[in-house]
């Protein structure tokens, strides 16, 4: 299996604030590989700077072999890495085409309109919103707004930030089929969450993070059934 | 009915209103996209203008190639001062670009008094072109070249900025900067192809001013610039058809006091009407809401 990206020894700071200590983990392709951890911990951070919108001050990240320190945001994501941020971020003021649009920016008109009627497969209630501003859209459609402009530059490693934050569970559900589907299809998965059952449950591996270090790691299976794990994320 | 100088009136306050109107277009897209109030922007209409001076005064060359420099001069003017003088501060807090722009704008004014002096010049008219007749009522070709010039350049801007993949990229970066730069969008020539534009606008502008007014000095851009920038806030900055709607109110409305004899209090009037609208509605009459930037 090879390696779809490699971090070593990753150290983030704002400031003075030291967010991302010594991060090292890898992402094998055709994983679904999730970091766990509490607020504050350093996962947003971590994935920012792989995916090129902070710098770090130490390490490497290398995708699909080459490094990509230093490289910008723009061209990392022409590269086959794509991510879905925290928090959504889709452009409110503009429809829900013109946002896939912008999510294939890419790539070319031709490309993109092959992607939009698979993305719309995957998310068939953006279809019949495609022409809906995107703030009017509720939190669930605009989570799937937001992944489905990630996919529209056909990422072969896409990271996703929280994608269940704010939703019912009927939703979450709804995500997470999408996310295996979307794995099964060939995309591989670096999946960040505060809801640590439903992560581990579908990862192959887990990452914890823990004030900006990496203090345990597994097989998801492993990690959910793992004393320290279930105290601190899993609730008992 | 229309009495003759009522329709002369409303044609000459068009055509200042259209002027500044092209001028608010660069400042609202300029703010839309970094949240700059580029006061140098005014002073790139009197760069145009003395471009035009140059070519045909000076060189005596023809007035299409003077157009055609002035346009371009200045959109290169624009996006020159972006990448020298803006760029380098785009994570600095918002006050030290801004104290920059000021900057860049006493530098162009004064270094157009050290370079043609402090007195005007005539720019020579582009074209002989005869007045209209409308029954008994004479209309000035000049105006009416210059509002269809400005609707024009108003309908294709509208157009890039909605239809176009640039303009598109263009409104994704002024929501939401970060999120542009993972959809792939490289977010520097985005800014600077809004530098482009809104420079590109006001070369337009300063060729339309040179016709209607025919003078160039080095503060020309300082009252024009203030004038559009009120145009800007009023129609509400950030907003497109809101830069138009507020260039041309306050054409209209410095116009229409001067007619009936209260010029000195046209300055007055307009800044009125700003603050007016402003208590009304603080985003301006078709601002947005502030959303939060990210
Ligand atoms: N822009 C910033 N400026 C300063 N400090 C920051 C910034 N962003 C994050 N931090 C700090 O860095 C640390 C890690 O934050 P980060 O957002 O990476 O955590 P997280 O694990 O994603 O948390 P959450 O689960 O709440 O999203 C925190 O202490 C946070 O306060
Ligand atoms: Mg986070």
């Amino acid at each position: 299996m090879a390696t779809m990206l490699s971090v070593k020894d990753l150290h983030v700071s704002y400031g003075a604030i030291k967010a991302v200590r010594g991060v090292s983990f890898d992402i094998n392709e055709g994983e679904i590989v999730t970091l766990i951890g509490a607020n504050g911990a350093g996962k947003s951070t971590t994935l920012n700077t792989v995916a090129g919108l902070i710098k770090p001050e130490s390490g490497t990240v290398e995708f699909q072999g080459k490094s990509i320190v230093g490289v910008k945001a723009h061209k990392i994501v022409e590269q086959g890495l794509a991510m879905c941020p925290e928090g959504r971020r889709v452009f409110t003021h503009m429809t829900v085409a013109e946002n896939l649009e912008m999510g294939g920016y890419t790539r070319t008109d031709a490309e993109n309109a092959e992607t939009i009627e698979l993305v719309y497969e995957h998310f068939p209630r953006l279809k019949e919103r495609m022409r809906q501003v995107a703030g009017t859209l509720s939190g669930g459609e605009q989570q799937m707004l937001a992944m489905g402009r990630a996919l529209m530059s056909r990422p072969q490693l896409l990271m996703l930030d929280e994608p269940s934050m704010g939703l019912a569970p009927i939703l979450v559900e709804e995500i997470f089929d999408i996310i295996k589907t979307l794995n099964q299809n060939g995309t591989t998965i670096l999946l960040v969450e505060q809801n640590a059952s439903m992560a581990l449950s579908i990862a192959d591996r887990g990452y914890v993070l823990e004030t900006g270090k990496i203090n345990k790691t597994g097989t998801g299976q492993d990690l959910l059934h793992d004393d320290d794990v279930r105290k601190a994320y899993l609730g008992g | 009915m229309f009495d003759v100088t009522f329709v002369t009136q409303l044609l000459n306050g068009l055509q200042l209103g259209s002027i500044y109107a092209l001028i608010a277009l660069g400042y609202t897209m300029v703010y839309g996209i970094i949240l700059l109030l580029n006061f140098a922007h005014g002073d790139i209409i009197m760069v145009g203008a003395y471009i035009s001076w140059i070519v045909m005064s000076q060189l005596g060359m023809s007035p299409v190639l003077a157009i055609i420099l002035s346009v371009a001069g200045c959109t290169l003017l624009g996006v020159l001062i972006d990448k020298v003088a803006y760029a380098p501060l785009r994570d600095a807090p918002r006050l030290s670009i801004l104290i920059t722009a000021i900057g860049v704008s006493y530098f162009l004014e004064n270094g157009a008094q050290l370079v043609f002096g402090a007195d005007a010049k005539v720019v020579p008219q582009y074209f002989e072109m005869d007045n209209l007749m409308l029954g008994d009522v004479q209309l000035s070709s000049v105006s009416l070249l210059i509002i269809i010039v400005t609707a024009v350049s108003t309908a294709v801007l509208t157009y890039v900025v909605n239809r176009t993949k640039l303009g598109k990229a263009m409104r994704a970066v002024s929501e939401d900067m970060g999120a542009a730069r993972l959809m792939g969008i490289n977010v520097n020539n985005t800014i600077s192809f809004t530098f482009a534009v809104g420079s590109a606008l006001a070369g337009i502008g300063a060729v339309l001013y040179s016709m209607a007014y025919t003078q160039a000095s080095p503060t020309m851009g300082i009252m024009l610039g203030t004038k559009a920038f009120v145009a800007a806030v009023l129609g509400g900055i950030g907003s497109i058809p809101g830069a138009v709607i507020g260039g041309l109110l306050v054409g209209l409305a410095e116009t229409f006091v001067s007619a009936i004899g209260l010029s000195v209090w046209k300055d007055a009037v307009v800044f009125l009407m700003l603050i007016i609208v402003l208590v009304v509605r603080p985003t301006g009459i078709l601002g947005r809401p502030m959303t939060e930037k990210v």
